[in-house]
């Protein structure tokens, strides 16, 4: 079944369109990567499904459900999304369990304890966490926290915004051991957004490249792996990883 | 010759309710004309090294070293208005994100003169073709419209070069580059770093490259520090790297996933088998 999919998505901020009739399906289960330059478009196909960028025409279908232009509960229990940096997308005076006891106050959702510390297990947060503020934990804690936010409500979609891009690279590896491990557990779909092509390589089963607001190409990830893809551009994008590989 | 830059037993140390804590600590190296990289994850006492050059850990830090001394300039007894006449005249630093260490009320063409007047008393048509020129080479193609834009007008690649050109501007002779990258995205950082590459071999500047990315330092730099803890725990000629040693600089190699990876599971950095406490 698929789990989502765009069809010819123009998402505009004020005058300005910045994508460009993009479509994509993703199927349950799958692991997909977004990759391109910064104003490539990437983020903005993100955040229009996460509702953040509400002017877009086209359409978006969740699960098979159309999504609306406006904020829609039902939607937020089936899809969440994890952003980039760690430091600014959590609010600094909430403890860890005001931030993800929030999602399930606002869904009317009981057993509030159990739930919170059932989710800090899930992502390897000690329960000593439970009451610090994000000040008092380090990158790769908060980025766990974030996760977990978006795990709370059991969704079956994640939406991730460069997740390890902030972290040092042996947090990474855990970042994406953890998301790896979370993919196989809860059978999650993961729609992420990188420049980083061999975290793509380690975490996803297919990628789109992106340039200006289209979609180039899209490919399997062993095409990547073999260094097979076909556009000019998605071969400069592996050339520039490659170069600083050792 | 006299290496450009000597450093002996230098120890960063900052009071804590639960007493002194040192960030940085015993670290000692010599540079001379080269590129010199330092990586090591954050709270390593990278930056803290780098800043400490310039004497800009600022109180209630302390630093305290057996040596430190520039171009035979004893930098540790040098006091706040003699440090003046040496930052960015003979050591400038390139710091992260362009957003935050611009000045945001002064046009891109007002701030790169101003480094350069800060040193030097120039006629204005001088300085006025210095800045167009500097702004060329660091490969801005209007340099006459860009040096009237503010940095809130450009984006974070072009601000970071903004940043190089007037870093650049007074030439010093030793440049400190923290993470300058790490804020732009994977195809402008190549750009950024042969820009900086290549003003540092024509000039036959020492440059200290400060960063968390091993790939990155290893193929821009000579030779390499990795630090871990406040120490240094290897030192090696980068393409020598693959060939380290040291359970931690292994670690961190084996923890980066590549283009072709077929690992199921990244290692993970085991801490506690060599960090002391």
């Amino acid at each position: 079944m698929t789990a989502l999919s765009l069809k010819d998505l123009d998402i505009s901020y004020g005058d300005t369109q910045i994508t460009h009739k993009v479509s994509l399906d993703i199927a349950e289960g799958e692991s997909f990567a977004l990759v391109g330059e910064s104003g490539s478009g990437k983020s903005t196909v993100l955040k229009a499904i996460a509702g953040l960028a509400p002017r877009w025409t086209g359409e978006i279908h969740v699960l098979g459900k159309a999504r609306g232009h406006g904020v829609d509960r039902d939607f937020s229990r089936v899809c969440q999304m994890v952003f980039q940096d760690p430091y600014g997308s959590l609010h600094p005076r909430k403890t860890v369990d005001a931030t993800l006891g929030e999602a399930l106050t606002i869904h009317g959702i009981g057993d509030r304890s159990a739930r919170v510390e059932e989710v800090m297990g899930s992502v390897g947060l000690d329960r000593k966490f439970r009451f610090r503020f994000p000040h008092q934990l380090s990158g790769g804690q908060r980025q766990r926290v974030a996760i977990a936010r978006a795990l709370i409500l059991k969704p079956k979609i994640l939406l991730l915004d460069e997740p390890t891009s902030a972290l040092d690279v042996s947090v990474q590896a855990e970042i994406l051991n953890l998301l790896k491990r979370l993919r196989r557990e809860q059978n999650l779909t993961f729609l992420m957004v990188t420049h980083n092509l061999p975290v793509v390589s380690f975490l996803c089963d297919r990628l789109a490249v992106m340039r200006q607001g289209r979609i180039v190409e899209v490919a399997g990830v062993d095409e990547l792996k073999r260094g097979n893809l076909k556009e000019p551009y998605s071969r400069e994008l592996m050339q520039i990883s490659a170069a600083h590989a050792t | 010759m006299r290496p450009l830059l000597e450093i002996e037993n230098l120890r960063i140390t900052f009071p804590t309710a639960r007493g002194d804590i040192d960030v940085v600590r015993g670290v000692s190296f010599t540079l001379g004309r080269e590129r010199l990289g330092i990586v090591g994850e954050s709270g390593s006492g990278k930056s803290m090294t780098g800043r400490s050059i310039l004497k800009l850990v600022r109180a209630p830090g302390r630093v305290t070293a057996d040596k430190l001394a520039f171009d035979g300039i004893d930098l540790s007894t040098r006091s706040e208005k003699q440090m003046r006449s040496i930052r960015g005249a003979r050591i400038s630093m390139v710091m992260q994100d362009p957003k935050f260490s611009l000045n945001p009320v002064m046009t891109i063409g007002e701030q790169i003169a101003e480094a350069l007047l800060t040193h030097k008393r120039l006629p204005r048509r001088e300085v006025n073709d210095r800045v167009q020129t500097m702004l060329e080479s660091v490969r801005i193609t209007d340099p006459e419209r860009v040096a009237r834009l503010y940095p809130h007008e450009v984006s974070g690649g072009m601000g970071q070069r903004v940043m190089i050109a007037m870093m650049l501007i007074p030439e010093p002779d030793l440049l400190i580059a923290d993470e300058p990258t790490s804020a732009l995205d994977v195809s402008v950082q190549a750009q950024v770093l042969d820009i900086i590459d290549e003003l540092v071999r024509r000039k036959g500047m020492g440059l200290i490259f400060i960063s968390h990315d091993l790939n990155l330092v290893s193929s821009y730099c000579d030779r390499i520090l990795v630090m871990n803890t406040g120490e240094v725990v290897e030192e090696c000629k980068a393409g020598e790297l693959m060939n380290a040693t040291h359970p931690y600089t292994r670690g961190l190699i084996a923890s980066i996933p590549r283009l072709d990876e077929t690992r199921d599971e990244l290692p993970v950095l085991d801490r506690s088998a060599w960090a002391k406490a």
